[in-house]
């Protein structure tokens, strides 16, 4: 047995300070990595199966009968709000079920709590991690969306950052509401059936939202998904938006963004010091 | 070991939840070194305080200081310097044996190249070199318990905290986890022991605090508590649950203190096999007997009028 040492000497609490999030990136990573081959063909065979359906079958119906939507071909239309739905789906995935995890199933975060490991650096860790796997994912959706030719130019990729947007604030809020929440079971069936739907359905994902009944296109407007969408097709297709719109757009994901992660880091330390 | 650094000063502590004061107002002392055990049934008020000492629970009143300083103030600092087995082991089901010694040990800021073969001598140390790359979910209860205590050593912090270390064990695994703490009281890692277990208590703490109901009751060594509240041996006589009341009174008479249990009565004095014979001169004739020294049971006993597991 080597000679002890004491944790005095070993353990420097001003670098876990500045890195601890680091390590909660490392323990979701070394997760992640057990589910590899599950995390790989999801990734692919979502894309794929969506793409077959949606962009290629009702948008050869779009495509045939009016041209394309917005002066682009369906799918170029499409893309950049199928990658921001995924980029959502992905975040949720990855910070929800982490938490109620690290909360309640396997209690993990207070593991972690045990150590010199803050709240706020496990929040920040978990998210970190997520959109690691957000990148990931998207990066394989815009390269099968390319292999369907729904880029007409290199523009199209930069549909992937927007989707990073869209992810990132929503993610940094819903895992807050999942440290939040009690009853989880139910709590995030009704998220899945009442929020995230039609969030999808009413966020001018398949068509602009303008051409909705006005009384139905707040859900647009509170929604990441919509200004991530409009974001993403100015910037891959030139879709007109005004200035001061593309302004609100940035604004609205970044004040979503600083908020849940505030919202996060309080219900974290709250729910932890219980 | 009066003579030792204080690492631990707790003044007046108070918890308080709502209505509910859980710790009210204790003061106590714990020396680098020692090994200091908190022992009193559940909700005596020890996971409490530990859980305050351990600085993820925010005290309501009064003063604590770890290692010098102020819990809710530098948590992350005094963290750096405490190991914590927790009552319900949190393992991290999702990896290994190893994976979750490695894990810690980067919690901790380690490198990579210090963890390594530490995790070496912590599986070793835990018995569970065979089980480095088998699934925590697929561990024993006292598997799962070895490796917690060995995860809260990859630091090798200055403050063990054990939180009811064998609560759920069988007799061997809970040996072995004695042996296993001892050795580490030997190298000089001061242990902080939360119990209901008086024989527990009684073979690894130096000193001992007994709590019940949020207040100390008294503090002491385990062989001093036993000198200073209760006799050398203790008789356990029976005469049947319908005449142990009965008989009681006249028994009181024949000794420093008797304490009437549903099924036994027990007789305190300094030589118990004496006291047996008497009561056989006195025509008092019990189904049972059993002379026995006295224990951290009948200090408990005396100082709250319960047993320590109700």
């Amino acid at each position: 047995m080597a000679p002890r040492i004491g944790s005095l000497l070993l353990v420097d609490t001003e670098r876990i300070k500045r890195r601890g999030a680091f390590a909660v990136v490392e323990v979701r990573v070394m997760t992640y990595m057990k589910y590899l081959p599950a995390l790989l063909s999801v990734a692919i065979a979502n894309p794929f199966l969506y793409l077959l359906a949606v962009g290629v079958g009702v948008g050869k119906l779009i495509n045939t009968h009016s041209g394309g939507v917005d002066g682009v071909k369906y799918l170029t239309f499409l893309a950049p709000a199928l990658l921001a739905t995924a980029a959502i789906q992905n975040a949720m995935d990855e910070v929800v079920f982490p938490t109620l995890e690290g909360f309640k199933w396997n209690k993990n975060f207070f593991a972690m709590n045990a150590t010199p490991i803050s709240a706020k650096q496990i929040v920040n860790g978990v998210l970190i991690a997520a959109m690691s796997r957000v990148l990931f994912s998207v990066t394989v959706y815009g390269a099968i969306v390319y292999l369907f030719g729904g880029f007409t130019t290199a523009r199209g990729w930069l549909s992937i950052p927007t989707s990073l947007a869209a992810g990132a604030s929503f993610g940094a809020f819903i895992m807050g509401i999942a440290a939040w929440a009690k009853n989880d079971d139910t709590f995030f069936m009704v998220v899945g059936r009442f929020v995230m739907m039609p969030l999808f359905l009413f966020s001018g994902t398949f068509y602009q939202l303008s051409t909705m009944p006005i009384y139905l296109r707040w859900i647009g407007w509170l929604s990441p998904l919509w200004h991530t969408t409009e974001l993403g097709r100015f910037l891959t297709y030139g879709h007109h938006i005004s200035a001061m719109m593309f302004v609100f757009h940035i604004g609205y994901l970044a004040l979503m963004f600083t908020a849940g992660i505030i919202f996060s880091h309080r219900q974290f330390a709250r729910r932890l010091a219980k | 070991m009066a003579n030792q650094e204080i690492l631990i000063e707790a003044k007046a502590l108070v918890k308080r939840y709502g209505d509910f004061t859980a710790v009210n107002g204790i003061d106590f002392q714990v020396r680098k070194g020692e090994s200091f055990g908190f022992l009193g049934p559940n909700g005596a008020g020890k996971s409490t305080t530990m859980r305050i000492i351990a600085a993820t629970l925010t005290r309501t009143s009064g003063d604590i200081s770890i290692l010098g300083k102020d819990p809710e103030k530098f948590g992350p600092e005094i963290k750096a310097h405490l190991g914590v087995v927790p009552q319900t082991d949190n393992l991290d089901n999702a990896l290994t044996v190893e994976e979750n010694l490695y894990i810690y040990g980067r919690y901790f800021g380690l490198s990579k190249r210090f963890i390594k073969p530490k995790i070496e001598e912590l599986l070793d140390f835990a018995q569970l070199v065979e089980k480095r790359d088998v699934k925590v979910e697929a561990l024993s209860g006292g598997m799962k318990r070895r490796l917690t205590i060995a995860r809260a050593l990859v630091s090798e912090p200055e403050i063990l905290m054990l939180d009811e270390p064998t609560t759920g064990l069988d007799p061997q695994a809970r040996h072995i986890l004695w042996d296993r703490l001892f050795r580490l009281k030997e190298q000089g890692v001061t242990l902080l022991i939360t119990t209901h277990y008086m024989d527990e208590a009684e073979q690894l703490c130096d000193r001992l605090m007994v709590m019940d109901k949020g207040s100390i009751m008294a503090e002491d060594s385990p062989a001093g508590l036993i000198k200073n509240y209760s006799t050398k041996e203790v008789l356990e006589v029976r005469f049947g649950s319908d005449r142990n009341a009965v008989i009681a009174p006249q028994l009181k008479e024949m000794c420093d203190r008797i304490e009437v249990l549903p099924d036994r009565i027990l007789m305190y004095a300094d030589d118990g096999e004496a006291l047996l014979h008497e009561l056989g001169q006195k025509g008092l004739h019990p189904l049972t007997s059993l002379v026995r020294r006295s224990s951290l049971e009948d200090v408990f006993l005396r100082l709250t009028g319960r047993t320590l597991i109700d």
